[in-house]
């Protein structure tokens, strides 16, 4: 039979298929009435003749489908009749289909999710038109994305070889459109940011260079189309509106189109306003100083034919100048080219280093899907073999109950991938919607598109081939004669008894894969619950945290230290507060100030006689109480640290050691900052986390508010008071004391949120991973125990007859399944052991060595293997030799 | 019925042939017509004509037309292309070849060898 024929009679048989039939049909109609005919003619009546015209054809339903068969439809018709065929057997075995195919749909969904993961952060550009020449520009050695605003300048002007540089950051404001002011995210950007993406309005226009006259010359406002939807109900007439932002008038020049979510893949902006008018969104004015390096990210589009390399040695010549130009800021100006999506080498390599392992765990979950499957196969395979015998004695051809075999196993990985990659959609979706961390607009993007449909598909057929071979050198070696003549299956299933089989190496493989994934998502608990505990260097329970940004109701300056004393003192005066602290950044809520200090003796202040890049947190008097923090010697700041006294520091151990070599007598030490204020030490606390959990000890500063006055304000609330009534007390509080004033409030520990982010998501993952792994397992043994138990019942029967003991019917029945599992732990507990590698993408300081994680996963084996075999168990010691013999 | 002969696998399809050769017939004027000639010496299976015959018509041997039998009735008639006359020919020939080498072999004595 050839391929175009019967491609061809299938579209015929798909859009004539009725008209084929009922030609055959008719014909064969037409044959049996003229044997009709003649015989009525030599004198039967009409009703016998047509029986016997009947009779005479034969097979009729035979002949018409051997007919279809002639008529070329072979290739389809068989698949066709091979996929029936299945249904039926499928049908009579619904535990099996059903055990198949949500095996298989865990671990095709588990691969969908992580593909989908992949796919939507690595693989599918940023939402702007030509994303494959859009590039970030990096720093130095360590591939740095921030730069300042005067470098960005020169950066863009300097240039040959970018199609316009733009540069944004990521601000919160507080927005007020006439009613109450609430709090917004979204970017500060270049003048030329839309027309360097080539981004075109969806409702009014974007701000271009031209709009720019200097400092505060642009009070101009876009904002996203799904902001404008949420918050001005697709309102046409918003452009044009004069808002107030952060107390400051600024006119809504137009929408963006809704694709548009900005240029950092995770975080959606409501707004984009333009750089120069950085001092009116924060009260600060950092667009001349060229060292401090505040805006989250340059980039552009590389003009057409022009290389990276290129672009990078373009870059780096005018970094030389840089350099040459202005030595005291800028040092280590050699650039690198990124992707802009994940903030570039920011959150790009770990991100990807992550999504990788669990592709890896992800795959294995399917290996041992699909190591289950064939062993399930196999042993159907088994049980089947009188029929195969049959058939093959009946002259079938082994091709084609090998066809047969194949298609079952196509059919439940088909079925398993389809439900498999629905639950992976649901999930994916859900992901999409989902605000991780309630504090930012931080969004995960990972809707499914044709490619995470395309992989499950590819997968689900690959693994159907996969587990659908395992039992075709069975069938291949089949002998009809000996089967048919034993009477039963029990040859094969005798003699596998001693050697080992396909389906032990199997069993071996799948147990030894989940005892890795168990292993895993041990080692991440671990790590999870260890950071957890771990001394941040503040205590989070019992504190509240509002946060807020004085500039949005017009504070700055002395005015601003003025209003966060007065705001810690009512705060304070609520019953039950134990003390209130005001810190302008929470340590470890994903808020980044740092500055450099230099030693005592320095004199030239240039970036290679930095002593040490520092957290840098401006706090008041009692904030280490509030927050928890122990001070070790020395005193905490007085609202006498004021402006006309000395300049004074709090520093945490690290700082002592870098700076001074030593944490003893370290309280009236000097140090410098960046433009030579020298600064005494007046206390030292202990070391902590400040920005990530997963840090070494890093050098930390403290510095009182009103020597340097800060708007960035967090209140730091110690109380035993419940919660929701504590935070309704300051809410009431707070409005009395300015009502135009803008702010949260959460729990310190939810605060934390962001910190934990990475490690709750990793254990999330890898506990999933580890509970499906887990799953597979005991199904494969349970299958394993459950079938060589059925399939032993008469010899169990013989033996309890004969007088074996409950232990020794166990073990006859029994020993191999445990056998094997003892065998795939400590193999799966090895490779996890090697595996630490790719763990510690995962997790850190993952270490599958300790004692806890290694007892953890043997105690899991071992209550997995008694799951596994507790009913077969029960089945082998209930055996009834009477009933059994009496059978046979 | 007791002295009718089983065909030989393969044979069918030349007895098609042969039967349409002799002028376009439809499936039952086929059988008819093969026990005309044969004086009802061959067993044929009614309803296993179709199957070879529609083989047929697929390997382009035949081609078939419906039209009005002599009982008045639609049936579909086969009548040989050139492809299949050419078959028929080579078939015949070969077959020719084959019987009477059979009916030599079968034939020899013991004084021949």
């Amino acid at each position: 039979m050839n391929f175009p024929t019967s491609l061809r009679t299938l579209f015929s048989r798909v859009f004539h298929s009725s008209d084929l039939d009922r030609g055959v049909e008719e014909e064969l109609r037409s044959h049996i009435q003229h044997r009709a005919d003649d015989l009525e003619r030599s004198g039967l009546s009409h009703a016998e003749a047509e029986r016997r015209a009947r009779i005479e054809f034969g097979g009729y339903v035979r002949f018409k489908e051997e007919s279809h068969r002639a008529l070329g439809s072979q290739l389809f018709e068989t698949l066709w009749q091979d996929v029936r065929f299945s249904c039926r057997k499928l049908r009579q075995s619904p535990g099996f289909a059903i055990a198949a195919v949500l095996t298989l749909a865990m671990a095709i969904g588990a691969n969908a999710v992580v593909f989908g993961m992949l796919n939507a952060l690595f693989l599918r550009p940023l939402n702007v038109p030509q994303p494959e020449s859009l590039y970030s520009i990096e720093r130095g050695p360590d591939k740095e994305a921030n730069q300042s605003y005067p470098d960005y300048l020169d950066l863009r002007d300097r240039n040959r070889t970018f199609d316009g540089v733009a540069l944004y950051n990521i601000v919160s404001a507080g927005l007020d459109t006439g009613h109450n002011a609430t709090q917004f995210w979204g970017y500060e950007v270049s003048g030329n940011y839309f027309d360097a993406l080539r981004i075109q309005p969806f409702l009014g226009r974007f701000f271009h260079d031209a709009d720019e006259h200097g400092p505060n010359s642009a009070p101009y406002l876009v904002i996203s189309h799904a902001y404008w939807h949420s918050r001005f109900q697709d309102d046409p007439s918003v452009v044009g509106r004069i808002v107030q932002v952060n107390q400051h008038p600024f006119t809504i020049l137009g929408v963006a189109p809704s694709e548009f979510h900005g240029t950092l893949l995770f975080f959606f902006p409501d707004f984009w306003l333009p750089v120069v008018d950085h001092e009116q969104l924060t009260g600060m004015n950092i667009l001349t100083a060229r060292g401090d390096r505040n805006f989250i990210m340059t980039m552009g589009h590389l003009k057409p034919g022009v290389t990276t390399a290129q672009a990078i040695a373009d870059l780096n010549s005018v970094g030389a100048w840089l350099e040459k130009t202005y030595p005291k800021d800028d040092a280590g100006m050699t650039f690198a080219l990124a992707r802009p999506s994940l903030a570039g080498d920011l959150l790009g390599p770990p991100a990807r280093g992550f999504i990788t392992a669990l592709m890896l765990l992800a795959g294995l979950i399917l290996l041992a899907a699909c190591a289950n499957l064939g062993s399930l196969f196999a042993a159907r395979a088994a049980d089947r073999s009188r029929e195969v015998a049959l058939r093959l004695a009946l002259g079938s051809s082994r091709k084609r109950i090998l066809r047969s075999v194949l298609t079952e196993a196509v059919m439940i990985s088909l079925a398993g991938g389809g439900v498999g990659l629905a639950g992976s959609v649901a999930l994916l979706r859900a992901m999409s919607t989902w605000h991780p961390i309630p504090t930012y607009p931080i969004v995960i993007p990972v809707n499914p598109d044709a490619n995470v449909y395309w992989v499950a598909l590819l997968l689900a057929l690959v693994s159907g081939f996969l587990f659908g071979m395992v039992p075709v050198r069975q069938v291949l070696r089949t002998n009809p004669y000996e089967i048919v003549k034993a009477g039963s299956s029990s040859i094969l299933v005798g003699n596998s008894g001693r050697r080992i089989t396909v389906r032990d190496l199997l069993l071996v493989a799948q147990i030894s894969i989940c005892a890795v994934l168990v292993t895993s998502s041990l080692v991440a608990v671990r790590g999870l619950l260890q950071s957890m505990h771990s001394n941040f260097g503040f205590e989070p329970a019992n504190a509240m945290v509002l946060d807020t940004n004085l500039t949005m109701a017009g504070y700055s300056g002395e005015r601003a230290t003025e209003i966060q004393k007065r705001m810690k003192d009512a705060v304070a005066a609520i019953p039950g507060v134990d003390s209130v602290g005001v810190v302008n950044q929470v340590p470890l809520s994903g808020s980044f100030g740092s500055r450099d200090v230099y030693r005592d003796e320095t004199t030239d202040f240039r970036p290679s006689n930095v002593a040490a890049d520092v957290m840098t947190f401006r706090i008041s008097p009692d904030y280490f109480r509030a927050a928890g923090t122990s001070l070790l010697t020395g005193r905490d700041f007085t609202w006498h640290d004021d402006q006309n006294s000395t300049r004074v520091a709090v520093i945490n151990r690290e700082f002592a050691i870098r700076m001074f070599g030593s944490s003893a007598n370290t309280i009236g030490k000097h140090f410098k900052l960046g433009d030579g204020t020298r600064v005494e030490v007046v206390g030292m606390t202990e070391d902590g986390k400040y920005y990530q959990l997963t840090e070494d000890l890093r050098p930390a500063l403290f510095l009182p508010m009103v020597q340097w006055p800060t708007s960035a304000t967090s209140l730091i609330v110690r109380s035993g008071r419940e919660a929701q009534p504590l935070a309704a007390a300051i809410r009431l509080t707070l409005r009395r004391l300015d009502a135009g004033l803008p702010f949260e409030i959460r729990t310190w520990q939810d605060d934390l949120g962001v910190a934990l982010f990475p490690s709750r998501m990793a254990t999330m993952s890898l506990g999933v991973l580890g509970a499906m792994g887990t799953m597979l397992a005991i199904t494969g043994i349970f299958g394993m125990a459950a079938y060589s138990v059925s399939k032993r019942l008469r010899e169990l029967g013989i033996r309890i007859a004969l007088g074996a003991q409950r232990k020794e019917v166990l073990q006859a029945a029994l020993g191999r399944p445990l056998k094997l599992l003892a065998l795939g732990s400590a193999a799966g507990l090895l490779l996890g052991l090697l595996a630490t590698r790719v763990l510690a993408y995962i997790v850190y300081q993952a270490n599958p060595r300790d004692p806890l994680v290694l007892g953890g996963v043997v105690v899991t084996m071992l209550l997995m293997g008694l799951v596994a075999t507790w009913i077969p168990a029960q089945r082998a010691l209930s055996v009834d030799p009477l009933i059994l013999l009496r059978e046979e | 019925m007791a002295d009718q002969t089983q065909l030989l696998p393969g044979t069918l399809d030349l007895l098609i042939l042969k039967a349409v050769s002799l002028g376009p017939l439809h499936g039952y004027g086929v059988l008819l017509r093969i026990g005309q000639i044969s004086g009802s010496a061959l067993l044929i299976e009614q309803g296993a004509l179709y199957p070879a015959l529609f083989r047929l018509v697929r390997q382009g041997l035949l081609k078939a037309d419906w039209g009005i039998s002599e009982n008045n009735r639609r049936a579909k008639f086969y009548e040989l292309t050139a492809a299949g006359r050419k078959r028929f020919l080579e078939e015949t020939h070969q077959w020719n070849r084959l019987a009477s080498v059979m009916a030599t072999v079968l034939a020899a004595q013991p004084e021949e060898i």
